[in-house]
């Protein structure tokens, strides 16, 4: 019992945001606003993985969040609704779409997570400044593909995204967005945990700690390197199918190197190796975005600075290698953790 | 049978030739010795032993088998652990955890096991961890096990990584200067532990040393290397008295005798 507890917890949230969205107790730009918190949660903790447990630096972390909305957005489209790029509906009516857009969702996951392998095996070589310069290439090469697909919108993209969900609020009229949100947001932050508290998982702390010495001493770090950018890559795909549905229109202009850097300032914010610091930044990151919105372009000053000044007086972020069970230890009766 | 064999081994780094022509054959149960000047080659016999370096020439034969194709990670997992020059422990991580870690190389699960917190991830869990917490014990360590390895003295830092070597099951233990930094009484431990790992372990130990006290007491057979070549083999009272040693330890500034002890 005590074991489910933070699982029980984080449920009732979910109940209670459910009954909200459902209710309309709050307008809709504040539920946009969660949606996004949501889905920035996912993005900051898989990169978290990568730049804060692995100590590696990757800054492309928006392309396959690119990758991600355009495959779950094709299927959609193509699967549930009848538009001008897609012609007809294919096979299966838009009533399918409550059981079929997870499984989208989970697709778009694994071609983000293969696109993952332009990272991961490069990997295997090379580190550090260089294998960041790569990341940074695979992000171009992403944008700069969809730009080239002319049949997928170029550099136009592509809308009606908003057709899906509408597709699925005909069958039952619940927040199926938010659902889902909550949903992906909740299982990846425990897949996160729970991979990077096993044995298995530490290894990729020992390759941040002592890459030679984990290599020497069992860890086949090529495994692992692998898996953990698929992993992280994989739930950036996830995440970007999310978006994609919830701002109804995708254009490869919107994953560029800056939103790859939002994302790369939230984990830092929050704290290398800390996910708890990856959920809280991307809640407090994404709500300060929208307060400085009246700012428009200037608030590409100001959070570049925001960076500056972080990294000068606190660079360790939030919470900086610890968890918020080790700064609030009562918070451990939610988070049991298992002794052998 | 023996248990290791070094072939007309050949190393290169660029132009500089840091192994030249090393053959070795060591049985099991020996405790054996590898002496020789800063910059001899040594610490880059034990790379290629381990799989982190290709030979550019030769062969290496673990169990009368040929390793020298495999990744690190895999001749670690056929029982061959070492320790570092400089200790290299993952310190941002506990001494339990450092222990657990490195048995990755028989973790029964997969990430998915993990992620699932599946049956067999928490019996394979809990047995690395006992595996972890025993080798602790034996080596009087169970107090530090919560603490972060930067964090301990010298002389129990070197205990946890020999700690961490044993945690592979290891038929063959090789030794990088693990005297280097200790203080007199730091060493006298050191030789009692390793003697003691040696029985308890059924261990095979292969060292490198210039500590002439720890190799003298412990070592029953000597290899004395210089520029990368064997000068003499034998037992620790003939290599003392061996003139070419002598003249190579001497050539060496900071080498001689007296500087090291
Ligand atoms: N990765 C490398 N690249 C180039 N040269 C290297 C490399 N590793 C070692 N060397 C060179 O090879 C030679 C042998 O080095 P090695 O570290 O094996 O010596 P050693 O006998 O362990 O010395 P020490 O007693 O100082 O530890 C040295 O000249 C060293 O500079
Ligand atoms: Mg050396």
């Amino acid at each position: 019992m005590r074991h489910y507890l933070s699982l029980i917890v984080y449920l009732a949230i979910c109940l209670l945001i459910i009954v909200i969205f459902q209710q309309n107790w709050l307008n809709a730009y504040i539920q946009i606003v969660m949606m996004f918190i949501g889905i920035n949660i996912m993005l900051s903790s898989s990169l978290n993985l990568i730049n804060g447990y692995m100590g590696e630096f990757s800054c492309g972390h928006a392309g396959f969040m690119a990758v991600g909305a355009y495959t779950a957005s094709l299927l959609n489209m193509g699967l549930f609704t009848t538009s001008s790029i897609f012609g007809r509906s294919l096979f299966i009516g838009p009533q399918y779409s409550v059981f079929l857009f997870p499984v989208t969702l989970i697709i778009a996951g694994f071609c983000a997570a293969l696109v993952g392998l332009l990272v991961a095996v490069p990997s295997f070589r090379t580190r550090g400044d260089y294998l960041a310069i790569i990341t940074l290439a695979v992000n171009y090469i992403v944008k700069s593909s969809i730009e080239n697909i002319q049949e997928i919108g170029g550099a136009r993209g592509f809308m009606g995204m908003r057709q899906v969900v509408n597709a699925m609020n005909n069958v039952i009229n619940i927040p199926w967005l938010m659902i889902w949100i909550l949903a992906f947001a909740g299982t990846s932050i425990i897949a996160l945990k729970r991979f990077v508290g096993s044995t298995y998982g530490k290894g990729v702390i020992a390759i941040r700690d002592d890459e030679i010495a984990a290599e020497i001493m069992s860890v086949n770090t090529q495994r692992v390197k692998l898996i953990a950018f698929m992993l992280s890559s994989g739930i950036a795909g996830i995440a970007g199918g999310l978006f994609a549905h919830v701002i109804g229109y995708i254009n490869p202009g919107t994953f560029t190197i800056m939103k790859s850097t939002e994302i790369m300032v939230m984990v830092y914010l929050g704290g290398m190796g800390s996910l708890s610091g990856s959920v809280l930044s991307a809640v407090l990151f994404t709500v300060m975005l929208e307060f400085l919105r009246p700012l428009q372009l200037f608030k590409w000053v100001l959070i570049p600075l925001l960076l500056i000044i972080l990294m000068l007086f606190r660079p360790e972020g939030l919470m900086g290698n610890r968890e918020l069970s080790d700064v609030f230890p009562g918070l451990r009766r939610f988070f049991p953790s298992k002794e052998y | 049978m023996p248990l290791l064999e070094l072939k007309q081994i050949n190393h290169f780094f660029g132009g500089l030739q840091a192994v030249h022509n090393f053959n070795l054959t060591i049985e099991p149960g020996e405790l054996i010795g590898l002496i020789g000047p800063n910059g001899a080659g040594k610490t880059t016999i034990f790379n290629l032993v381990s799989g982190f370096y290709k030979p550019t020439q030769g062969d290496i034969l673990f169990h009368e088998k040929s390793i020298i194709h495999l990744k690190p990670h895999q001749v670690t997992s056929l029982g061959l652990a070492r320790t570092f020059q400089n200790i290299r422990m993952w310190n941002s991580m506990t001494v339990l955890e450092n222990l657990c870690i490195s048995q990755h190389y028989r973790m029964g699960y997969s990430f998915m096991d993990a992620i699932f917190s599946t049956k067999t991830y928490h019996e394979h869990e809990k047995a690395v961890v006992k595996r972890a917490m025993e080798i602790l014990e034996s080596l009087e360590l169970s107090e530090a096990a919560g603490e972060y390895p930067k964090n301990l003295p010298y002389g129990l830092q070197r205990r946890v990584e020999i700690g961490r070597a044993l945690t592979i099951k290891p038929s063959l233990l090789l030794l990088d200067e693990p005297a280097a930094g200790m203080n007199p009484s730091d060493i006298d431990r050191l030789i009692e532990l390793i003697q003691w790992i040696r029985e308890q372990f059924h261990l095979t130990i292969w060292l490198i040393e210039h500590q002439m006290k720890v190799v003298m007491s412990l070592c029953e057979r000597l290899c004395v290397l210089d520029f990368g070549q064997i000068i003499a083999e034998g037992s620790p009272s003939d290599i003392k008295n061996n003139p070419r040693v002598i003249k190579a330890y001497l050539g060496d500034e900071e080498a001689d005798d007296d500087a090291e002890n």
